[in-house]
């Protein structure tokens, strides 16, 4: 992958040197979709024990100036375009925050000092802070911050990059269990026609066909499945516990 | 003090792929058999299809406590500091065998006889420098009737080649004469796998279904598979993969002749007087017991193996227990996986349902079925083209530098491309070398205070050239299919913990340089056995876990044969 990027880079120099800025232009529409991102379903019935979190507004683990700020870096990692919603919509920054109490705890900190570092790099290098540059800088700002070139960071910038990038993608296209993917966006724009539990040999042709409508599900709306956390514990069955 | 438990006939350290089959024929002879496992129990409703949890955390280790704190540390070479990585198995009934791929290969016939063989054909010149390989100490006819027994006991599914020396062209041509057919036909094909079967037919090659110990159609009252797509690392959510959980464990369970206990984590193998071992100390709940037993039977894969026997120090066994020919780590090796090829094709392959274990296989390229005398290696590699998609991986792709990572751009390439990659998967000969191998780590301990496995270890120059050799095979199918751009991955690199781990306590007829016997008992403990992959001298270029279980029989049924003069 690496190998690539010379030429990310000198593709994105090329746009931004144009001035196109694609995404901004357009993100206005998606972003009421994300007032009703619950994750869809067409059973009220499930939908009323569904796992997947109801909205929430307030973040649980980022302060705001770094949930604000999070939520823009993700809006233009995965931007809301023609080709549809973007990871503002998916809530992608949701997820992040969500998890950084869980699973991705270890994270917490590379968060709180690559975000600041982050913006204090934005301010220094293009005279303002992240948020209030326009898209065009905002994808130049985090080129330097893939490449490692961006300095002020704890580490290579290039890592938190990684990291940012990875956890997005998570958000965008895990389960809506854990709170990203809403309305299913992620899945959608991947063409992924959704969690069954059985593909028929005739499933697998209609997929092949596209013909196989898209099933929007969390796993754990299946009522076949424990609803395991991350930690998951482990259940002794008294027939298999210790005995003599 | 440890309290002392009730005696019993055999103990089986582990309850995975290799000590789950052991315990059926044991319990079938009457034998009373006590399993200890150091995970718990799952059932089907553990199995969710959730790529989050299964895939990107690491479901395996977050759900088996042990396996997380007992991850081995590894380095390429003696000269490096190792650093502990993750752990790719799992500790539950069942182990490893709920959420493997469950491709199950028998080896070929060459692979029994790599050294002899390569001497015979090419000269004793051709055995690469270094390589500590020897042959097994029988044929591929010796095993042939156990690898028959798993795949009708455990189930397999999959397209006979060669029944009693008649070839069936549908099959592999390729392997060793079998006595009869799999149960059960072999896993469906996608339209893709019609597609690349007819593109290595059209370059003269001999495309076949893989092996599964997986059902195709419902076999012993559980269903038949369900293709939804989330079979790598995760759990059958319908019993149809089949795990040693739901297969061998339940009946040796019904005989009234075996009995499993969880959460046990079994400390040291102990011996008396007479360098017999006569039990085995475990840790349950923070409390130390002693299970007494005639037999003990090691079945924890290769690093734990080799591990708790470097640790089952005693008068007798100074240096480990039957580790005094200085034998115990020595002979590993992890097959290499790595050096995958990925292609881009101009069309959907419709692979976001499916499982790893069904594809199309290459056995023209394996072993020593070509003319190796115009190449610098020995051995060869399996080729495979499954269906494994889910999205979170697939939005992971590689661009084939057509797009950046992240962006409008990536976005509109992600939309398009999203189902039409394809990584193969590539099952390659490794070789035991002097250099590799595994001992105690010096510095990292487990939360008991042990020290945890090292791993030293990385592929040769035999391993690299034929990483590249099979990359330009694997990119020629995938031209021949149709692929607009492919791309490589790295060769060679340092062993790190691996499904597929081989050695430590190599099986072979010389006690100089094997630890166990032909039967897979201990050379120097004529009462321990020791199962799975670690008794493996070679790997051929198919996966291990056929092998290990057909092995792990004919030890158990050796031991019911023969059990006056091996229990007392």
């Amino acid at each position: 992958m690496s190998d690539d990027r010379p030429r990310i880079i000198s593709r994105r120099d090329i746009l931004r040197r144009a001035g196109l800025a694609g995404a901004a232009a357009v993100a206005a529409p998606a972003a009421a979709l994300g007032a009703a991102a619950a994750p869809a379903t067409t059973e009220p019935a499930l939908q009323a024990q569904s796992p997947a979190a109801p909205p929430r507004e307030a973040f649980e683990n980022l302060t705001a100036t770094e949930a604000e700020l999070l939520e823009a870096i993700v809006e233009r990692l995965v931007p809301s375009d023609q080709h549809g919603p973007g990871a503002r919509e998916a809530r992608a920054a949701h997820y992040i925050d969500r998890a950084l109490g869980g699973a991705l705890a270890s994270s917490r900190p590379a968060y709180a000092s690559g975000l600041a570092a982050l913006d204090r790099y934005a301010t220094s290098s293009r005279g303002k802070r992240f948020l209030d540059l326009p898209a065009t800088d905002q994808d130049s700002v985090l080129i330097d911050v893939e490449t490692g070139a961006a300095t002020g960071f704890a580490g290579s910038s290039a890592q938190f990059f990684g990291l940012l990038l990875n956890h997005t993608r998570q958000g965008m296209f895990g389960d809506p269990y854990y709170g990203g993917n809403a309305a299913f966006v992620g899945w959608d724009l991947l063409g992924y026609p959704g969690i069954r539990t059985m593909v028929t040999p005739a499933d697998q042709k209609a997929l092949e066909a596209h013909e196989l409508k898209p099933n929007h599900k969390s796993a754990y709306d299946y009522e076949t499945f424990n609803k395991a956390t991350a930690q998951h514990d482990l259940h002794t069955h008294e027939d298999l516990a210790h005995g003599d | 003090m440890a309290t002392r438990l009730k005696d019993t006939d055999v103990v089986i350290i582990g309850l995975g792929a290799a000590g789950g089959v052991a315990a059926l024929p044991l319990a079938q002879a009457g034998i009373e058999v006590i399993g200890l496992e150091a995970g718990g129990a799952m059932t089907r409703r553990d199995f969710a299809p959730d790529e989050l949890r299964n895939n990107v955390r690491n479901w395996p280790m977050l759900a088996s406590q042990k396996t997380k704190q007992e991850a081995p540390t590894f380095r390429a070479t003696a000269a490096q500091q190792a650093v502990q990585g993750g752990h790719p198995m799992m500790n539950a009934i069942g182990g490893t065998s709920l959420h493997y791929w469950a491709q199950h290969w028998r080896l070929n016939p060459w692979d029994f006889k790599v050294a002899s063989e390569t001497k015979r054909r090419y000269g004793a010149s051709r055995i690469p420098k270094g390589s500590t390989v020897e042959d097994w100490p029988f044929g591929y006819e010796e095993l042939e009737p156990y690898y028959d027994k798993i795949e009708y006991e455990v189930g397999v599914s999959g397209q006979a080649g060669n029944i009693n020396g008649a070839l069936d062209p549908k099959g592999n041509p390729f392997e060793g004469p079998r006595k009869r057919a799999y149960p059960m036909p072999p896993l469906r094909w996608t339209a893709f796998h019609e597609k690349m079967a007819a593109a290595a037919k059209q370059l003269g090659w001999h495309p076949f279904p893989g092996p599964a110990a997986i059902n195709s159609r419902s076999y012993q009252n559980r269903s038949g598979c369900m293709y939804h797509g989330f079979c790598n690392t995760g759990g059958c959510h319908v019993d149809a993969k089949n795990s040693t959980a739901v297969t061998t464990i339940p009946r040796a369970q019904a005989t009234g002749h075996f009995k499993a206990v969880t959460g046990a984590i079994v400390t040291s193998i102990e011996v008396d007087t007479r360098g017999r071992t006569n039990g085995v100390t475990y840790v349950s709940n923070g409390e130390e017991f002693f299970q007494p037993a005639k037999v003990v039977l090691l079945a924890g894969f290769a690093y734990e193996n080799s591990r708790l026997l470097l640790l089952s120090k005693s008068k007798a066994f100074p240096n480990g227990l039957s580790n005094n020919h200085g034998q115990v780590g020595k002979h590993y090796f992890s097959h290499h996986q790595g050096a995958p090829v990925t292609a881009l094709f101009p069309f959907d392959i419709g692979a976001w349902y499916g499982l790893p274990a069904q594809g199309v296989a290459i056995d023209d390229f394996a072993d020593d079925n070509f003319d190796h005398s115009s190449h610098d290696f020995i051995g060869g590699a399996n080729l495979w083209a499954m269906s494994d998609r889910r999205p979170i991986t697939a939005a992971g792709m590689n661009t084939f530098g057509l797009a950046p990572s992240w962006g409008s751009q990536w976005k509109a390439f992600i939309k398009v491309n999203a189902d039409r990659s394809h990584s193969s998967y590539i099952q390659k000969t490794t070789l035991p070398y002097e250099e590799n191998y595994l001992d105690l780590d010096p510095v990292v301990k487990d939360p008991l205070g042990r020290p945890v496995t090292r791993i030293t270890g990385e592929f040769k120059d035999n391993e690299r050239k034929l990483a590249a050799f099979s990359q330009d095979k694997m990119e020629e199918w995938y031209r021949a299919a149709g692929a607009t751009a492919v791309v490589r991955g790295p060769v060679g690199g340092a062993m790190g913990a691996s499904t597929h781990a081989y050695g430590g306590t190599r099986m072979g007829d010389n006690a100089e340089t094997n630890v166990v016997n032909r039967w897979g008992l201990s050379h120097e403990v004529p009462n321990l056995g020791v199962l799975g992959g670690s008794v493996m001298g070679t790997s051929g270029a198919h996966n291990p876990t056929h092998t290990v279980q057909a092995l792990a029989w004919r030890t158990a049924e050796h031991i019911v044969k023969n059990w006056k003069a091996i229990a007392t």
